[in-house]
């Protein structure tokens, strides 16, 4: 088994998806003789030719609305869409079409189709490469959300979602993609979608996050754990359908729960979580559930990325709020 | 300075408005049997339309948009259609999917709210009507590729309106149909009006056919209400994908008899001159002319076939009637291939609600 970086679990999922069935397909700007600008892509045009790894005109919406077309007469696309901030002229054909296309045609049509980009902030780019847009994709009927935050999850995840019979958004933590390596088991192994993973078992706390943040809220587990603090530690995975089964027990277990994003505070995920917690969970809570998120801006250049994007320090100051509330 | 690239549209005739040849006429046309039957298909489809209106102005039926005045085009497309081809088409192309076999009962449950109408009998890898503008468009193109990936004899056409080609959809579709030499026939119906604003308001472009050719692909236009003139193009088009000749986009000129929808009230924004002289050069009566000066057709055929529409129709408005709404908590069916267990309480909760107000109902 080989250590491989996130990037390179894509890279190894998508491969293995396509060598075992010859309905997948790959789909995207640059994504053939480039192997796409991260490189996921990398040597697929070599093993599986330009029929099946295809590069699109620079189209967006296109690579996404040829997507439904291709996987209402049996392929598996998988589109790639560069960054997340160029995704957003792809929502009319997720949402009006992708999303509901087995609803509207009570399952005669279908869309086994997955849109995966690369997302979040922290790679000191230029505009519109740090977007955060999972709770605007989390809002869309008939989808699913999927946003991994490790090599191995990367890889399962990513066979799961294209094996799905449904649409797919996989974000990928752009911040992660070459952050760390693991070994990574090129079995053909799926792990299972809509449920969340718990990373660390612990009775005194519980985080809540999902993406490129899972990094930062493990190490700020083990500072705690250092200090005599068991912290449980969460990895939603799923964002739409959310396993708010798991997530209600360990409250349920802690009492205490602090949630994690990268994006934006109003109507985030994070939101949801709080307000389920709120809803079904309130009588097991013994503080306040606190949100960890980006402020409510554009997410601004590089310059002031380090003040947009939370971090430990503010985790640590949230738990530590937490844990003295009477 | 050189000239690098210079162009020219064609345009197809055969009938003039008043049924009268004015070009020889292509070899399937001199069959007066294929020619009846296109007669027939047009004269259905009106059926169709003006049950649907009356239906709506009754409230049996939602909001629908007219196909009055397109019929050539509907029935041109849908005769040239092989069964496996893929039909992607907008609201206003009910007599298309009528010729692909889409029963005018699924129509009517389409209209009339309810998404099994969707759910064809009859053509089951066609899309359903798609309302977004243009967006339809990009499906045809996906479909074309997995064909074309396939090496399969059928072709994707894709059905759209004057005021589509202004869309960005549009243009990527066309660009990525081009550049990759799909099976996909784009069908332009240029009606003059997309609601209120005018084929002109709408582009600078002499003609709409003309855009093709800025994607590299042959593009025409076509008198569309003379179905001869559409069915031959159709056909032409659709052997010419099949055999791997790639796209063409075609463009009938028509004119939108009705309101855009029947929430629209097109008297605010076009005059009535302008109507009364599109209602000179329509399809229906212009093939009826041709098939009764050539002693193909009779007042009698006439009579029974508006009485063998007439009943068709409503049988088909009655068997939608007959059909009972489906049980409220049938909104997450189809929702995903399975349930996810996350979305079971709401499930449960919308079924629960319709219970209550079940009861309510029955005991008032």
């Amino acid at each position: 088994m080989a250590q491989i970086a996130l990037v390179e679990a894509v890279n190894l999922a998508l491969a293995r998806a396509m060598a075992d069935d010859p309905d997948v397909v790959v789909l995207g700007q640059d994504v053939g003789r480039d192997g796409g600008v991260f490189r996921a892509t990398l040597g697929l045009l070599e093993k599986f030719g330009s029929e099946r790894v295809i590069d699109t005109p620079l189209a967006e919406n296109l690579i996404v609305g040829m997507s439904i077309g291709m996987a209402a007469e049996g392929l598996k696309p998988v589109a790639e869409i560069q960054f997340s901030g160029f995704s957003y002229t792809t929502i009319d054909q997720i949402l009006n079409h992708a999303g509901r296309m087995r609803h509207r045609t009570r399952g005669r049509l279908s869309c086994p189709l997955v849109v995966r980009t690369p997302c979040g902030a922290g790679i000191h780019p230029p505009e519109h490469h740090s977007e955060s847009p999972d709770a605007m994709f989390a809002h869309i009927p008939g989808i699913r959300v999927v946003y991994p935050s490790s090599p191995k999850r990367a890889y399962g995840l990513l066979l799961a979602a294209i094996r799905d019979p449904d649409p797919v958004v996989f974000l990928e933590p752009t911040r992660l993609y070459r952050l760390f390596k693991e070994e990574v088991n090129d079995n053909a192994e799926a792990l299972a979608l809509d449920v969340c993973f718990t990373l660390r078992e612990g009775s005194d706390i519980t985080l809540v996050t999902w993406g490129a943040m899972v990094y930062e809220t493990l190490q700020v587990a083990d500072e705690l754990s250092e200090q005599g603090i068991a912290a449980e530690v969460i990895d939603v995975a799923t964002l739409k359908p959310i396993d708010f089964d798991t997530i209600l027990a360990s409250v349920a277990k802690t009492g205490r729960c602090v949630v994690v994003t990268e994006a934006p505070r109003h109507c985030s995920i994070a939101s949801e979580i709080a307000a389920t917690l709120a809803e079904n969970g309130l009588l097991t809570l013994l503080a306040p559930v606190q949100r960890i998120t980006a402020p409510d801006v554009v997410v601004p250049l590089p310059r002031l990325e380090h003040h947009y994007l939370p971090g430990k320090r503010q985790i640590l100051a949230a738990v530590k709020k937490s844990l003295e509330f009477a | 300075m050189t000239t690098v690239a210079s162009f020219q549209i064609e345009y197809l005739q055969f009938l003039d408005p008043h049924g009268k040849v004015v070009a020889p006429l292509p070899a399937f046309a001199q069959d007066p049997a294929a020619l009846i039957a296109l007669y027939k298909a047009m004269v259905l489809m009106r059926t169709y339309d003006a049950k649907a209106i009356a239906l709506q102005r009754t409230g049996q039926l939602g909001t629908y948009a007219s196909l009055l005045g397109k019929e050539a085009v509907e029935a041109g497309v849908g005769a040239a259609m092989s069964k496996d081809d893929v039909l992607f088409c907008t609201y206003r192309e009910n007599g298309v999917q009528i010729m692909r076999g889409v029963t005018m009962r699924e129509l009517f449950l389409y209209w009339g709210g309810d998404e099994r109408g969707s759910d064809f009998a009859g053509p089951r890898r066609d899309f359903p009507i798609c309302i977004t503008i243009a967006s339809q468009c990009l499906h045809a193109v996906g479909v074309g590729y997995a064909i074309k990936l396939r090496r399969e004899p059928r072709v994707a056409v894709c059905m759209l309106g004057d005021g589509a080609t202004s869309k960005g959809d549009f243009y990527e579709s066309i660009n990525a149909a081009g550049a990759w030499r799909l099976p996909v026939v784009f069908v332009v119906t240029n009606n003059q009006w997309a609601i209120s604003v005018s084929r002109k308001t709408q582009t600078a472009a002499q003609t709409l056919a003309q855009k093709a050719l800025a994607a590299g692909f042959d593009g025409v236009q076509v008198d569309g209400n003379d179905v001869i003139a559409v069915h031959h193009a159709v056909r032409e088009t659709l052997a010419k994908a099949r055999s791997g000749g790639g796209p063409t986009l075609i463009e009938a000129v028509t004119y939108r008899l009705a309101d855009h929808t029947t929430a629209d009230d097109a008297s605010r924004y076009r005059p009535a001159e302008e109507v009364a002289a599109a209602w000179q050069r329509e399809p229906v009566l212009r093939l009826r002319h041709y098939l009764t000066d050539t002693g193909a057709w009779n007042k009698a055929h006439e009579e029974e076939l508006l009485r063998q529409c007439n009943d068709q129709v409503q049988a088909a408005a009655q068997a939608y009637l007959d059909t009972p709404a489906p049980a409220p908590d049938q909104m997450f069916d189809h929702l995903y291939a399975t349930l996810p267990a996350a979305y079971a309480a709401q499930r449960a909760a919308v079924h629960a609600s319709s219970q209550e107000v079940r009861a309510k109902i029955d005991k008032p």
